[in-house]
């Protein structure tokens, strides 16, 4: 009867054991390379803050097992998301990388030298200029990486703030200064 | 079945989900006549009030301009143009707080009035003789945008090729208070009517709806009887029920019909326009007034008179109020457009708009400012509410999670913000404020995604680009390398001898290159020690500042010769990267600042060059210990300071310029700043094997006199603040990077 | 002069929260006063210790929780939760055992999902089912009504009975439950059920002095005035029409479709509609609008789905009322209602489940 049991149990074991296998290879969801879904989820700014020239090598990194807390640009959302695709726990940024001010490059121009030092280290082509000229920066296409600001052997290219416009206002009430006047 | 057209030729009504019934506070205001404003002092005309771009400014400070002379250009079919109100001066062109819910400021035409009230020349057009896009581009240079709230450029919306079945002029004003457009059609209502043809001329619609709402009894009598004759014309009396003025819901109370989603009326054959645009289309055209003034109800108990009044584009909210008799509370609330989806301003000098269409100071009894915040109890008040059948609680909860997949799947963005789920919930959640900035994350959002797709586009060009460079150079080179082994080939057909050659040759060059740069280092440490004794002495003192630069001069000309010899043997290399790459890669730069250059231009070459050397000399140091480190240094920043001067004198001496090269200036400046960081460097390594040495100050004290020597060597430069500039921010920053230390 | 900023609308015209929580026990009361009238002052003693409990596990779950107390006891929800237990318990059950319900209806079934607005189940209907799985003796302790009670108990002897299961002259509540025929009491539903497990008919069962008036003494009137209340706040427009009506309408239809096939062993429908908790359940227990749905299709469902389940576990089941178990499933199954029962937004087409 105890023979029985086992046998029949272990029977239906190896059958499902089987059928389990065979639905796993069968019904294989191929899903993109792990590489291109963390690349995806980079913000492309190519700033090398992480330490890899590029967002893809950072991409290839993390898929090898680097921290995914290595991204400032991304902020808190991109880490989140990659803790999610590699299936680990969230871990806060890297060091003091929080402030989440947008920047982009601006080049004094009447300081610049025309020495395109900037332009070799743009990793978007967003400083324009050429040797002897001076160079500007197309704030649409700027990433603010801040991978300009070394080079630059004038220190003429500062990281400034993005003006809020109205269009891209975010309805913070608070932040409304509200004028005293006189009572009349 | 019954064709829509003959449905609205019986009177047919539909009806639209949700929507609520709050007080419509109306009935004193819409029997009143429409006041006029005296001219304000000062009109604040902002150079955009509509959607799209704000046209290009054509006046400046000082400018005299007449009535309806337009101030800015529309350059662009987004763009419409302001016009003066009045005629006056132009005191500025500047940023003044917007009437916008951000209150952010933004550019503004500042015209003071002198009272005239001069008209520009008009030339009026007899639309039934005008082509469309005559007409069209009247319309738009005249400025009209809707004037409903939305402020869509009239012409744009007009200049459509579908066919129009129905035009629907919207009269129904369902926000409390308001009643602008109904004191308009009370007062103009056959004017509403000429417009109202000429856009027909434009469209040529099979049928004219215009939809009141049945509380306005005297505005439906007045355009039924401007109306009247007209066929297929429909005055409709629509329920009062806020949000029935909106368009969608408009179209669906008057029709049955739903516009679909991200799509426009036109798509369903209609075009809908407000009274007042239409109103405004006729002075346009009939009398060429272009968008000057419009109908602002002033409302609220803390005012004696309220009323509708007609005043100028530009008329800060405070000359209305105080024309109404506005005794304020404090804190008093003052509300631009109606009580559900105006907003509140900051301060009273925020103009009027082509949008405007009610400025409201409500007492705190009249509108009590909203309770505390409260749980959501899921009581659904608010999708009953709702005339977007939207599920308002749900979006609420996404917006709080910030879940943008699931806010977009429950058609966030077809929230319309009527504030109707905001009126009826009963915790008081200002739930269309949470929508508001989950909209405006959202967009941000996708901005940012399409700024990271772009980039990647960029980087991944740009990438692209390096590599093949790289291929090219490399096929070059290796072309060169066939080509030069081809001709070593012919004079001598033994290769073994050619390497051999080769290897002689190396081995020649080699120890005379470690012989130069040996002889340069002990010229270098003999030099940062006079230069060490100097600013120990009086590191203050300008005078002796001159001494280790000459020194330097000397150096580097020494420096120079002895690079400039192996440059020479180098060239004999058939790959000479393979010996020195670090020094070779200035080895071109070199020779370029000691040949003699006679472009002012080359400046700017040396000091790049001199910067690049400075570089290299710190990195080269740094493989050195503890003093000799700092003693390295210096020796590099006198030198790459004297590098840049000899090759900024020639350039002056060809040019015969007593006054020096401007972009002399930017190379002292990078020049400073080389030398800073290299101290900045130099010192906290230095620090760590002689604690007792007081290097920040010397440091400090090095640069200031660096500076001072400079500032005395160009005394004519205008560009010397810059310079200072530069020096001070160099200090500044160096001191900060040493102190922690 | 300075100026308020505030975000649209700037004007509100609705019953606040407090007040609709305020409403709901306002039309409580006419049943309340009916079956304290009916069971005795038990009734009262259980609501006064409900509602302090209540009030003092929710002060301090959000004191704990770090939140403000005073605008969240304002609100009245706690009361409700506390009301509706209370109303659901046997009137002389003893004390712990609403103070019990209601801690566990506060504190875990509430505040720990989240706090009022958060909680998937039902509070009250929680905490009743806890009670009835946990001291099913105590929970279906009913006495007989008033009227059919041997010995009629003061206001004090009701707070003897909570407090001591005695009255203050030593009366045993097992000595009160016996009604004037001697035999222990339980409620006309228990009674029929149990009547009709011993093989008896329904009809038979109808004879005893319990069912005087066809449906039970005195709970037609409770029902009655349950319905009364109910019929106030949908006047009041604090509750909808949908969930009750779908409820009652549903209970009503199956039972009837059971009862034609076979009056002998079915309740008729009036029976099912005005025995146990049948009115109040529906106007004031599935309509609580945090735990139920939220569409306006789904709250229909949601109510046929009250419906049937009551009826199954009433005919089929083993306990004797099935509201509280009928409406936590039907808690359990609101958000896939929720879900799929989306309303079609303004110019799109209708929603397909998932895309």
């Amino acid at each position: 009867m105890m023979t029985t049991a086992l046998a029949v149990l272990g029977v239906l074991a190896l059958l499902f054991g089987a059928i389990l296998g065979y639905a796993a290879i069968r019904f294989r969801v191929e899903s993109d390379p792990l590489v291109e879904q963390i690349d995806d989820i980079l913000p492309q700014t190519q700033c090398g803050q992480c330490g890899y020239p590029g967002c893809r090598p950072y991409a290839e990194a993390i898929a090898n097992g680097d921290d995914i807390n290595k991204c400032p640009p991304g902020g808190e959302a991109t880490v989140r998301k990659l803790a999610d695709l590699m299936g680990v726990e969230p871990k806060p940024l890297h060091e003091d990388a929080q402030n989440a001010v947008k920047k982009v490059a601006f080049i004094r121009e009447d300081e610049c030298i025309g020495c395109t030092k900037c332009i070799q280290a743009c990793p978007v082509d967003a400083i324009l200029g050429a040797t002897r000229q001076m160079h500007t920066v197309i704030v649409d296409e700027c990433t603010g990486c801040d991978l300009c600001v070394e080079p630059c052997p004038v220190d003429c290219i500062d990281m400034i703030p993005l003006i809020e416009t109205a269009e891209r206002w975010k309805w913070d009430l608070q932040a409304i200064p509200v004028r005293m006047v006189e009572a009349d | 079945m019954q064709s829509l057209l003959e449905q609205v030729a019986a009177e047919q009504l539909w009806r639209f989900p949700g929507g609520v019934h709050p007080p419509t506070r109306k009935a004193e205001l819409s029997k009143k006549p429409i006041a006029s404003l005296p001219l304000p002092d000062k009109l604040y005309i902002p150079l955009r009030q509509h959607i799209g771009v704000a046209g290009h400014c054509l006046v400046q400070k000082g400018d005299h301009v007449m009535k309806g002379q337009p101030l800015t250009m529309a350059d662009n079919s987004m763009s419409v143009p302001v016009h003066a109100p009045t005629s006056g001066l132009i005191l500025a062109v500047t940023e003044h707080t917007s009437p916008h819910p951000s209150a952010l400021p933004e550019p503004c035409i500042v015209l003071e009035p002198d009272g005239l009230d001069e008209w520009r020349e008009r030339a009026p057009l007899h639309y039934s003789q005008c082509s469309t896009e005559q007409l069209l581009e009247r319309i738009q240079q005249s400025g009209i945008a809707g004037m409903g709230g939305a402020g869509f450029p009239t012409h744009l919306k007009s200049a459509v090729q579908q066919q129009v079945e129905l035009l629907i002029i919207n009269g129904v004003e369902c926000e409390p208070y308001i009643s602008a457009d109904d004191a308009l059609m009370q007062e103009q209502a056959d004017t509403i009517v000429q417009g109202i043809e000429i856009l027909c001329h434009i469209l040529e619609p099979k049928a004219v709806l215009i939809a009141i709402e049945d509380d306005k009894p005297a505005a439906i009598s007045a355009m039924q009887s401007a109306c009247h004759g007209r066929q297929p014309w429909f005055i409709r009396s629509v329920p009062t029920k806020y949000p029935s003025g909106g368009e969608k819901q408009l179209i669906q109370l008057l029709t049955g019909q739903e516009v679909p989603a991200g799509r426009r009326p036109i798509d369903i054959g209609m075009m809908m326009f407000n009274v007042g645009t239409s109103f405004a289309v006729a002075q346009a055209v009939l009398h060429d007034i272009p968008l000057v003034s419009r109908i602002v109800t002033v409302a609220g108990d803390t005012l004696q008179h309220p009323q509708n009044v007609l005043a100028p584009i530009g008329t800060p909210v405070s000359d209305l109020l105080h024309f109404c008799g506005f005794q304020p509370e404090r804190p008093q609330r003052v509300i631009m457009g109606g009580p559900m989806m105006g907003f509140t301003l900051p301060d009273l000098s925020v103009p009027v708009i082509k949008t405007t269409n009610c400025i409201l100071a409500p007492t705190q009894q009249e509108l009590p400012a909203a309770g505390e915040e409260m749980d959501c109890i899921r009581c659904t008040a608010c999708a009953e509410a709702c005339p977007a059948s939207l599920l308002p609680q749900q979006l609420l909860w996404f917006s709080k999670a910030k879940d943008t997949e699931k806010l977009d799947e429950y058609n966030l963005f077809d929230c319309i913000e009527c504030g109707a789920c905001a009126y009826v919930c009963p915790s008081e959640i200002p739930l269309v404020q949470y929508y508001r900035v989950a909209k405006a994350e959202i967009r941000e959002q996708q901005r940012e995604a399409l700024k990271a797709e772009q980039a990647k586009a960029r980087f991944e060009a740009r990438q692209a680009r390096l590599e093949a460079e790289k291929l090219e150079r490399q096929r070059r080179n290796e072309q060169l390398a066939v080509e030069r082994a081809a001709k070593q080939s012919a004079n001598a057909p033994d290769a073994v001898a050619a390497a051999l050659a080769r290897v002689k040759s190396q081995q020649q060059q080699t120890p005379a290159d470690l012989e130069a740069i040996k002889a340069e280092r002990e010229r270098k440490k003999q030099l940062a020690r006079e230069r060490q004794a100097e600013k120990t002495e009086a590191p203050a003192n300008a005078a002796s500042a001159t001494d280790p630069r000459q020194a330097a001069i000397a150096a580097a000309l020494a420096r120079a010769k002895a690079k400039k010899q192996a440059a020479a043997s180098d060239s004999e290399q058939v790959h000479p990267q393979q010996n020195q790459p670090e020094q070779t890669a200035t080895k071109p730069a070199e020779t370029a600042a000691a040949s003699e250059a006679s472009d002012p231009r080359q400046a700017a070459i040396a000091a790049a060059l001199a910067r690049a050397k400075a570089k290299k000399q710190a990195a080269a140091s740094a493989s050195d210990t503890g003093q000799t480190e700092q003693e390295q240094a210096k020796p590099a920043e006198t030198e790459a300071e004297q590098a840049t001067q000899t090759a900024a004198e020639p350039a002056d001496t060809v040019k015969a310029e007593p006054a020096p090269d401007p972009r002399k200036a930017a190379i002292a400046a990078a020049i400073a700043r080389a030398k800073a960081k290299k101290q900045a460097e130099a010192t906290p390594a230095s620090e760590k094997t002689g604690p007792e040495e007081a290097k920040p100050e010397q440091a400090d004290a090095a640069s200031a006199s660096a500076a001072q020597t400079e500032a005395t060597e160009q005394p004519s430069d205008p560009r010397k603040a810059a310079i200072a500039a530069a020096i001070a921010r160099a200090k500044a920053k160096k001191l900060k990077e040493t102190e922690p230390k | 002069m300075s100026f308020r900023i505030a975000s649209s609308p700037h004007q509100h015209n609705q019953k606040t929260t407090s007040q609709l929580m305020l409403w709901v026990v306002i039309a409580a009361l006419p049943a309340i006063a009916v079956q304290s009238y009916l069971f005795g002052y038990g009734v009262l003693v259980q609501l006064l210790l409900a509602i302090v409990t209540a009030w003092a596990s929710e002060a301090l779950v959000l004191m704990l929780r770090d939140k403000t107390i005073l605008p969240r006891l304002k609100d009245h929800s706690a009361l409700v939760t506390a009301v509706l237990l209370a109303v659901s318990i046997p009137a002389y059950a003893p004390w712990w055992l609403v103070v019990i319900g209601t801690a566990f209806a506060i504190i875990m079934v509430k505040q720990l999902y989240g706090g009022l607005g958060f909680n998937l189940f039902n509070p009250a209907m929680a905490a009743y089912v806890l009670l009835l799985i946990a001291f099913p003796v105590q929970m279906t302790q009913w006495l007989p009504p008033t009227a059919l009670q041997q010995h009629a108990l003061g206001p004090l002897d009701a707070v003897c009975a909570v407090m001591s299961q005695a009255s203050c002259q030593g009366i045993s509540l097992e000595q009160l439950r016996q009604g004037v025929d001697g035999m222990t009491m339980a409620t006309p539903l228990d009674t029929a059920r149990t009547d009709l497990m011993m093989g008896l008919t329904l009809p038979e069962s109808y004879e005893k002095p319990l069912f005087q008036g066809g449906v039970g003494v005195g709970w037609f009137w409770l029902n009655l005035a349950w319905l009364a209340g109910g019929l106030l706040l949908l006047q009041q427009g604090v509750i909808q029409w949908r969930i009750p009506v779908s409820v009652l309408g549903s209970l009503a239809l199956c039972s009837l479709i059971a009862w034609s096939v076979n009056p002998d062993t079915n309740f008729s429908p009036l029976f099912q509609l005005f025995s146990g908790a049948s009115m109040l359940a529906a106007f004031f227990i599935a309509t609580d609008p945090v735990s139920a749905s939220t569409t306006a299709r789904g709250r229909i469902y949601y109510g046929v789905l009250i419906g049937v389940l009551v009826f199954v576990i009433r005919s089929f089941g083993g306990y004797p009322d099935a509201f509280a178990f009928a409406v936590l499933l039907a808690n359990m199954a609101v958000p896939l209602i929720d879900y799929y029962t989306r309303p079609r937004t303004y110019g799109h087409k209708a929603v397909k489940g998932r895309q």
